[in-house]
């Protein structure tokens, strides 16, 4: 068995420390060691966006990262986008629009939403789709995704 | 510009409002609990070893030095299948049945396609299971193969059973084939509608070999308790359905096995076989542990079940003013390693828009070595459309009609004797088209170099068996219990149905979808059937509520049941207006007045109504790249009643998008042994949002008489315009006519070369 390796890192705003094999990717260390499995996996190779967590700042596919990597980062996921006041607000215009069918693929699509929001609040649907291009969703044709994000969006 | 349109007639309280999903929360939040979400203590994790040639001879499997490995804790092979020890007499006519689905979870004799399952193991984690599976040694005879489904229909084409004889519409041939099956049916005078035509055109057309692509791949956890239970968790559109096919491999007593269908990551028809389960259940068994298991995606691509390559030939006659004379098609489709193709869906479809009165349909399932094919959406229709409804617009070109009215003119409608046999009851095509006719989108110029298309599309929707209890709590919310996997909205279209008929609040229906122990036998999620047939067993299941809270009112006021009425929630007497219960009133007093109540209800209906959707298409082609850009696309179908209408939408728009990817980009690419060249997501390359507009809709409502709310089920029919509506839009945009799928680049710009035309 190879070795383990301690790794020092913040997840959703709380300092943690995990343990993981260096060949293990940050997407498995999220749901099999620290039993967040809001993550999804689509495809573990990078393709289908649906593992997308925000680290420092930036939108990756969790799949691509190794565990080890997250030392000394910052990690968003799915388990820290509501707060204890209520829904995000793409989340509930998720919810509003319909936006999702099966699921799964949602929590991928709402980190990237989110961090395209934070930096351009005003985003508009050519920027979104753009963006978001990373991301596949299977079931909605992409339609009310582009809807749901359109309606936090400043722009109009 | 975009829009959505719903063109309702009736209006109801619940049924027919937009309310938030009751899974919702659970599903933006990253709560809601999926197959591979499952953990159990000492769970362990199972990679499958699978076969690298699409045709081969196993000579030998040597998996003595995996099971040594540290960490493994169990290896399992077709030897350890119930069907390894049965003998054929002992099975007598199951054994062919049970020889396919044993050998295509774990292969015995021979492997059928690349990535064909021939071992497993479990072990204390996944890489160290993937480490062992190459500890695992295989002795194959590499054998010819056989890819496309033209040449596997040839004399001296090499055998995938070498003991396949064809089913020729109930007789057995005497030579083994690899067509399984064929069928065919006719009706009126063929050669005399050809005859009276004006113009007769035939054309032959093939599409590729595509996927479902679903974000989630398979998985599944199985623990084979010591006391003989059988429990499994997984992603499936069917819980009763992954029951049935484990009890039946492993030879167990269904009750024996518990399946609790997880939330489900997408299926479209290719999560109702069950790849993993067993397979799962018996590493358990070997290991005494839990067991999970989850395929890559690119074990997903080249070992679940694709949408079949198909071969089409179509003739139609028309007179000069569009009416049709006489139609006529042959379907060869390819089954994959195992027959079961959907020729058969795919005839019944083909001529499924129009009232003619001579036709005659073939259709041919064939078996070659690539993976199993399963359904996929609307299964057959889409392709046999692509064929009919390319051919219709060559015909209205020849002829100078428009395609609306064209198809107006033909049109099925209730009456129209379908070849197969089927006689239309109230259906929706004509509005469908009247309404495509109306819309902006069809009335609005074209610009330049942008071609317009559009197509028809049918799916029969299904009924089949559901099963739905409710009970009333005393606070008067119901819970509604069900066997329905909800893959897109179900929980919400149910509570509606439920909450209408009962006449409370949406919010006071609690839907829970339960496992196999906990609710009566339901079919699948498919099919445009569960709103459908589910919503029917929860209409009835809500009636009986109805009545014994009437019984129970009449108890309270010592009165006849007679004299009490339901009527919108309202439990009151007849004569007498003082007495009256609201429903969470009369809730409340249940307690003391004999307990709870609890509807129930386990239905098998035959009303489904038939589904039709009309797709309009704008398309640019890029004269240098052969690139083409759907521009604006409308989608219209008629829902029969749309329950939720923004997830009745959402089935429009997402089938829509499928048949983009169908028409434009999806192919499996196959060496000449059958080996999948792209078995990714960056190669199986699926839309994305920058390809696309907003695609409008337009839901139709022509009530299903088989329904008290009128309605059809909408999942499928709208995957099956799309290909041709696209195809008919790049034929006005380059003049070139596309007969082969996917309408890529390339083949773009080879038929522009071909043709001059570019």
């Amino acid at each position: 068995m190879p070795g383990v390796t301690h790794v020092k890192t913040t997840l959703n705003d709380e300092p943690i420390d995990f343990l993981c094999e260096p060949r293990q990717s940050l997407l498995e260390v999220l749901r099999d060691v620290l039993g967040m499995t809001g993550t999804k996996e689509g495809c573990n190779d990078g393709n289908c966006g649906a593992c997308t967590i925000i680290l420092d700042g930036i939108i990756v596919d969790s799949c691509l990262v190794l565990g080890v990597e997250a030392e000394g980062k910052e990690i968003t996921t799915i388990e820290g986008m509501a707060s204890p006041e209520g829904l995000h607000p793409l989340q509930q215009s998720f919810l509003e629009n319909a936006a999702l069918q099966c699921g799964i693929c949602t929590p991928g699509f709402l980190l990237a939403a989110k961090a395209l929001l934070d930096a351009e609040p005003d985003a508009d649907e050519g920027r979104i789709r753009h963006w978001l291009a990373g991301n596949l969703c299977r079931c909605t044709g992409y339609d009310k995704i582009i809807r749901a994000v359109l309606q936090v969006s400043t722009a109009k | 510009m975009t829009s959505n349109q719903v063109l309702s007639e009736i209006e109801y309280n619940v049924v027919g409002k937009r309310p938030l999903r009751p899974d919702g929360v659970d599903k933006v939040t990253g709560r809601a609990r999926y197959g591979d979400d499952t953990n159990l203590t000492g769970m362990l994790r199972a990679k499958l070893l699978r076969s690298p040639h699409p045709h081969a001879r196993i000579k030998s499997i040597d998996t003595s030095k995996a099971e040594a490995f540290p960490g493994v804790r169990a290896v399992v092979t077709a030897k350890d299948l119930p069907f390894a020890v049965l003998s054929k007499e002992e099975l007598g006519g199951e054994y062919t049945a049970l020889k396919f689905a044993s050998d295509h979870m774990l292969a015995s004799d021979k492997v059928l396609f690349k990535g064909h399952p021939v071992a497993a193991i479990a072990a204390v984690n996944a890489h160290v299971a993937e480490s062992a599976l190459a500890l695992i040694e295989v002795d194959y005879e590499v054998l010819e193969s056989v890819v496309d489904v033209r040449e596997a229909m040839k004399d001296g084409a090499p055998l995938v059973h070498e003991d396949l004889r064809t089913n020729d519409m109930g007789e057995t041939a005497d030579k083994p084939s690899n067509i399984a099956m064929h069928m065919s049916y006719a009706m009126g005078d063929i050669e005399k509608g050809f005859a009276e035509a004006d113009l007769v055109l035939e054309r032959e057309y093939t599409t590729a070999t595509v996927h479902q692509g679903y974000i989630e791949p398979h998985n599944t956890t199985a623990f084979w308790n010591s006391d003989g239970q059988l429990n499994i968790w997984t992603s499936t559109q069917g819980s009763f359905q992954v029951r049935g096919t484990v009890a039946s491999v492993l030879r167990l007593p269904v009750s024996q096995v518990k399946v609790t269908p997880m939330e489900i990551g997408g299926g479209f028809g290719g999560k109702i076989t069950a790849y993993l389960d067993a397979i799962a259940a018996l590493l358990s068994k070997k290991a005494g542990a839990p067991v999970k298991a989850l395929m890559t995606r690119t074990e997903v691509f080249e070992a679940s079940g694709p949408a079949p390559a198909s071969w089409m030939r179509v003739k139609i006659g028309v007179k000069n003013n569009g009416k049709m004379t006489a139609v006529e098609t042959e379907i060869a489709m390819d089954a994959g390693a195992y027959p079961g193709s959907p020729a058969m869906q795919a005839i019944v479809c083909a001529f499924a828009c129009y009232d003619v009165e001579n036709g005659k349909v073939d259709g041919y399932d064939v078996v070659v070595n690539k993976p199993k094919t399963a359904a996929y959406r609307a299964p057959g229709s889409p392709q046999a459309a692509f064929a009919v409804e390319s051919l219709i617009d060559e015909i209205c070109g020849e002829l100078k009609l428009d395609p609306i009215e064209f198809r107006l003119l033909n049109a099925a409608k209730e009456g129209t004797r379908r070849i197969e046999g089927l006689v239309a009851r109230r259906i929706g095509l004509v509005e469908c088209l009247e309404a495509a006719r109306a819309h902006d989108h069809y009335k609005s110029k074209l610009s330049d170099n942008t071609g317009r298309g559009v197509a028809c599309g049918y799916w029969p929707n299904r009924g089949f068996q559901s099963s739905v209890v409710m009970t009333v709590n005393f606070d008067g919310v119901v819970s509604l219990i069900m066997g329905s996997v909800d893959i897109g909205g179900t929980r919400a279209s149910i509570a509606q149905q439920t909450a209408e008929t009962l006449g409370i609040a949406y919010e006071d229906v609690k839907p829970t979808i339960v496992d196999t122990d906990s609710i009566g036998y339901t079919f699948i999620t498919g099919g445009s059937r569960t709103s459908f047939a589910t919503g029917l067993a929860a209409i009835d299941a809500a009636e009986d509520v109805k009545s014994q809270m009437i019984s129970r009112a009449a108890k309270i006021w010592d009165t006849s049941e007679d004299d009490i009425e339901y009527v919108a929630g309202v439990v009151s007497h007849k004569s007498d207006e003082e007495l009256k219960f609201s429903f969470k009133d009369l809730a409340r007093q249940l307690a003391t007045t004999g307990g709870t109540i609890s509807g129930r209800s386990n239905v098998d209906p035959t009303g489904e109504g038939n589904g039709y959707a009309v797709h309009i298409v704008d398309v640019v082609v890029d004269a240098d790249t052969g690139k083409t850009d759907v521009t604006r696309f409308t989608a219209i179908q008629d829902a029969g009643k749309a329950v939720h209408p923004s997830y009745v939408e959402g089935q429009m728009q997402g089938g829509a998008v499928q048949g983009i990817g169908w028409a434009l980009n999806e192919e499996y690419f196959f060496d000449d042994t059958g080996k999948m060249m792209n078995p990714t997501f960056l190669d199986y390359r699926m839309p994305t949002s920058l390809d696309l507009p907003m695609i409008d809709t337009v839901i139709v409502e022509v009530a299903n008489p088989g329904h008290p709310y009128g309605v059809r089920g909408v999942g499928e029919a709208s995957i099956v315009p799309p290909m041709a509506a696209i195809g008919n839009a790049i034929h006005g945009a380059t003049g070139n006519r596309m007969r082969s799928l996917p309408i890529s680049p390339v083949r773009i710009l080879e038929a522009g070369w071909e043709n001059g035309k570019s």
